[in-house]
């Protein structure tokens, strides 16, 4: 049973991914059926899991590769948070881009790749070892390709070309750092300490400037994050998957890995490396909220904002202190939840509303107002507003960078709070303030599409309200850290 | 045992028997390739469950008879080749069909792919020097019959090319086996490698290396390569870019660290992988500004085949310390068959692609994907083999070969394999975006699904390759030479 649950729910997206690639085009009952009943699967399994995990249960399953090298699936406290956060979203997202896409075209390669990307997030999410963890983020780069191509028009082919641009000169970073770490301590399994011994410090150093530059282009660290605003071309679905769960989440997954399972944080202070890094984690915070304040596009001003927000778990990660730890962790899934709903809410706009740009937003709250409502709460809770859940990570990560002994993070902190309502508040105070311009159409009667953002807004408030209770996504972080993350 | 036996008589039988009833050429050959592939399966795991299978011919041991052996290297190749037959046996049977591609080639396809088939595996069983050059003159006869087959031009000129290239090959090993003859009174690999070393030991070894190295297309040898590969029909191609070179490559792993590890410098090694490396980069610099796909694909063999010859700086060095050991002899074996099928994926890909769209220009590809997804997957699958990145098959020999690399301090090699894989995404890339581009200008001729399936299955075998790569990786350990742990 412990080698079987991790392995069913790697299945439980590859087995759909597979079989849709080959149905037919006009198969849609069948198709829906399959990517749905596995996302409702994958979810069943999982709390299953995470109840167990809770009591202290741990599942692993592992294949083997060659002698001392194999895929290890992993469920710890850190695999199952992640785990967690790519299920749920990725069922409302499902049911989302089937109401988004109806009927079109090509929509047997879109769900298969859909759910072969959602494959490698949960192997990525479970992988216990280093060379798992480069399989699935190697698996990831590839299976997202074809979905920001999915239009295949002028600048989605730029786009996705853009984005394997970038990410494989990553994947070659990445893949020399893992195998000349490995060439010198043996394979490196994540619950283990390695033995670093035979590295000199300067190699150690370049080891983790290559990891950091590998996984870096998918978290979007200035001055990587280039290929982030221009996937924008992707059809909404996926740029909410992109931004919440899959990508940007697996780079900041990354990080946390090398540097707690790895490296461990004491070596990497030790090394000198966690401050620039955390130095870089800031800068791009603030840089990116500067340039999501210099858009006209909805999307790409939230683009520029997820660059900006990831690397909150960028910098927690690199301070180390238990307290900004919490908050990292916990901001992987706040940020998660409302950056979904803001995707969403762009989608309904452009899809309902014909809706692109910032000015076309005018007097649209009262039109639509359930979209509107589930936009504001995304982004009053993006600014930070107490109680909502990026409050909370905010005041985690304000106490943790105090307890690392860094108070200037309270100014970047500070800095990005005020960036983040200078480029969010316009917006609200159009829907809601500005009236609404003569001919200006638009309605939101499409449950599919508006039931996701309704239930993911209430989520992002639920985990702000509810952070003290104990199954709070603050809670299992606070868990995660209790047990020793921080070794 | 009666596997071994059968798929060295049956290739041949079946050639002889397509002569006969050339009606029946296309039904024999792919009859035999898929009993083929159900000996080289028996094969396999025989191989790894009882260790080295070995025939004496006739009952004579050697030095008075000769021997064929199935080893676990043997047994790797002989089953990649036999999938790759009938993949290209199918792939024939539309692509070559009389009233497409004329009576000609359709009559003379069957027998010298059957021939070819049978050259390849005498080469991979055979223990014997001379039995060696038989075998890969037999081949080499049967591949320049390949290119020159449609008979154009170009092909002519292509094949001829190919010949002179091939011949010096021939004459260069023939040369360094008389020395070998003369010196030790003995042809036998297992024999040679017990052997006191002689004076003309060196000089016997460059020459047939050079040899090997011409027929392996190994840069600067490599011109004569693109235009015989691209000049084929399309499943002829799948077999010289896929198959004809990993035979000389086996005869010159079986000389460097079975017969006669001792004789090799470190000056030789060196320029091996230097001449390797410069394949590589070469070879992915001329695939990069290729008009046509076929091209592309051919010069990436040219770049494919140099990762193949970094095994030498690469094999043994401080790896032995290492729970992966000989990761870079293992390494580059699985480069070899995971290069194999994909290789023969992308051709037969292609092979359906001209035949859709009537030409292999990258404009005239544009959004074939919709009309062909299958290919479109076939192709990208094998494009991810060939770059080198997981879950493939070339991302397993990657990682053993850049292990080994770091392992034993040589950097450079590492960073040879990193740059090649980036460089095969650039020129792998512009044939995808160009399918995947949406508009179509022409309206392509309908492929059967079926017939897509084929380029298919290869290219997940080359996946699967890597994703399950314990039982391959344990059978080419059987009977592997101990020079490939400890390095040359």
């Amino acid at each position: 049973m412990t080698a079987f649950l991790p392995v069913a729910v790697l299945l439980s997206s590859l087995i759909p991914a597979v079989v849709t690639f080959f149905l037919d085009q006009e198969a849609h009952r069948l198709r829906n059926a399959l990517t749905l009943g596995g996302a409702v699967l994958k979810l069943a399994l999982i709390v299953a899991m995470l109840v167990a995990v809770a009591g202290g249960a741990a599942y692993e399953a592992r294949l083997s590769l060659a002698p001392g090298l194999y895929i290890l699936l992993r469920l710890d406290a850190v695999a199952l948070l992640f785990l967690s956060l790519s299920a749920v979203l990725w069922l409302l997202t499902t049911v989302y881009a089937i109401a988004y896409f109806g009927t079109k075209a090509e929509l047997s390669r879109f769900f298969g790749f859909f759910s072969l990307c959602v494959a490698a997030t949960t192997g990525l999410a479970m992988s216990g070892t280093l060379i798992s963890f480069l399989i699935f983020f190697e698996l990831l780069t590839l299976s997202t390709w074809p979905l920001v191509a999915h239009k295949q028009d002028r600048p989605s082919l730029s786009a996705a070309r853009s984005y394997l641009f970038y990410a494989l000169p990553a994947s070659a970073a990445l893949l020399i750092a893992v195998i000349w770490l490995e060439a010198a301590t043996g394979p490196v399994v994540f619950i283990e300490a390695v033995d670093f011994g035979a590295l000199s410090e300067n190699s150690q150093r370049a080891i983790f400037a290559l990891f950091m530059l590998g996984v870096g282009v998918k978290a979007a660290l200035v001055p990587l994050h280039g290929w982030l605003p221009a996937a924008m071309a992707a059809p909404a679905p996926v740029s909410a998957l992109l931004h919440a769960v899959a990508v940007v989440k697996a780079g900041a997954f990354g990080v946390i890995r090398v540097i707690y399972d790895v490296f461990g944080p004491e070596r990497v202070a030790a090394l000198g490396v966690g401050v620039p890094l955390a130095a870089l984690a800031s800068v791009t915070i603030l840089w990116g909220s500067l340039r999501a304040l210099q858009q006209d596009e909805i999307k790409k001003r939230l683009a520029f904002s997820t660059v900006s927000q990831v690397s909150y778990i960028v910098l927690a990660a690199a301070l180390a202190s238990p307290a900004a730890l919490v908050g990292g962790l916990a901001h992987l899934v706040h940020q998660g939840l409302m950056k979904i709903t803001l995707f969403f809410c762009a989608g309904i706009y452009d899809e309902r509303a014909g809706v692109k740009r910032i000015d076309g937003l005018d007097g649209l709250g009262r039109r639509m107002p359930w979209t509107s409502t589930a936009f504001s709460v995304g982004a009053l809770g993006m600014i930070g507003l107490p109680p909502l859940a990026g409050f909370i990570s905010k005041l985690y990560l304000g106490l943790g960078g105090l307890e690392a002994g860094a108070p200037w993070v309270l100014a970047v902190l500070a800095g990005s709070t005020l960036l983040n309502a200078a480029y969010f508040l316009p917006l609200l105070y159009r829907l809601w303030i500005v009236p609404a311009r003569d001919g200006a159409a638009g309605d939101e009667r499409a449950p599919g599409l508006l039931a996701p953002a309704v239930v993911t807004a209430l989520a992002s408030v639920a985990v702000g309200v509810l952070a003290a209770s104990a199954l709070s996504p603050l809670s299992w972080a606070d868990l995660i850290v209790a047990r020793g993350y921080l070794r | 045992m009666s596997a071994l036996v059968l798929l060295l008589v049956l290739p041949l039988a079946a050639a002889l028997a397509t002569l006969l009833a050339p009606r029946a050429a296309p039904a024999l050959t792919l009859g035999s390739a898929a009993a083929g592939v159900g000996a080289a399966l028996r094969l396999a795991q025989t191989v790894a469950q009882d260790g080295v299978q070995a025939i004496a011919l006739a009952g004579w041991a050697p030095p008075l008879g000769i021997t064929v052996a199935a080893d676990g290297l043997a047994a790797a190749f002989v089953l990649m080749t036999a999938l790759v037959m009938l993949a290209v046996a199918l792939a024939a049977k539309v692509d070559l069909a009389p009233g497409r591609a004329g009576a000609r080639v359709a009559f003379g396809f069957w027998p010298i792919a059957l021939l070819l088939w049978g050259a390849l595996n005498a080469v991979f069983l055979s223990r014997d020097l001379f039995n060696l050059y038989v075998g890969i003159e037999l081949l080499t006869l049967a591949a320049v019959a390949l290119v020159a087959l449609s008979g154009k031009p170009g092909a002519l000129v292509a094949a001829m090319r190919y010949m002179i290239f091939a011949l010096a090959g021939s004459l260069l090993y023939l040369l360094g086996v008389v020395l070998v003859y003369g010196g030790h009174g003995t042809l036998d690999v297992g024999l040679l490698a017990a052997r006191t070393p002689a004076a003309t030991d060196a000089l016997a070894l460059a020459l047939m290396s050079a040899g090997l190295a011409a027929k392996t297309a190994l840069f600067p040898f490599h011109v004569w390569l693109p235009p015989a590969h691209a000049g084929a029909p399309a499943p002829a191609s799948a077999m010289l870019s896929g198959l004809v070179p990993k035979a000389s490559f086996v005869i010159l792993i079986r000389l460097g660290f079975e017969a006669m590890p001792d004789q090799a410098g470190a000056g030789a090694l060196l320029l091996l992988g230097l001449m390797g490396a410069a394949a590589v980069i070469w070879g992915s610099l001329r695939a990069l500004s290729q008009p046509r796909l076929k091209l592309i694909v051919a010069y990436s063999t040219v770049a494919q085949l140099g990762y193949l010859f970094l095994v030498f700086p690469l094999a043994g060095g401080d790896g032995a310390a290492q729970p992966w050991a000989a990761g870079a002899w293992t390494g580059a074996m699985f480069q070899a068959l995971s290069h194999g099928l994909a290789k023969a994926a992308m051709f037969l890909c292609a092979g359906l692609w001209v035949m859709a769209a009537g030409g292999d220009r990258l404009t005239d590809l544009r959004g074939l994907a919709r009309p062909m997804p299958m290919t479109a997957m076939a192709f990208g699958l094998a494009a991810v083999t060939l770059m080198g990145l997981p879950p493939s098959g070339g991302f397993t020999a990657k990682y053993l070969m850049m292990t080994a690399a770091f392992a034993s301090g040589q950097w450079g090699w590492a960073l040879v394999l990193a740059g090649g894989g980036l460089l095969a995404a650039g020129y792998l890339y512009r044939p995808m975006a160009e399918v995947f581009a949406r508009d179509c200008p022409v309206t392509p001729q309908p492929v059967a699904r079926a017939w897509q399936a084929v380029p298919l299955a290869l290219a997940l075998a080359a996946i699967v390759l890597g994703l399950i790569s314990a039982p391959p990786f344990d059978l080419l350990q059987v009977g592997r030479p101990a020079a490939a742990e400890v390095g040359l």
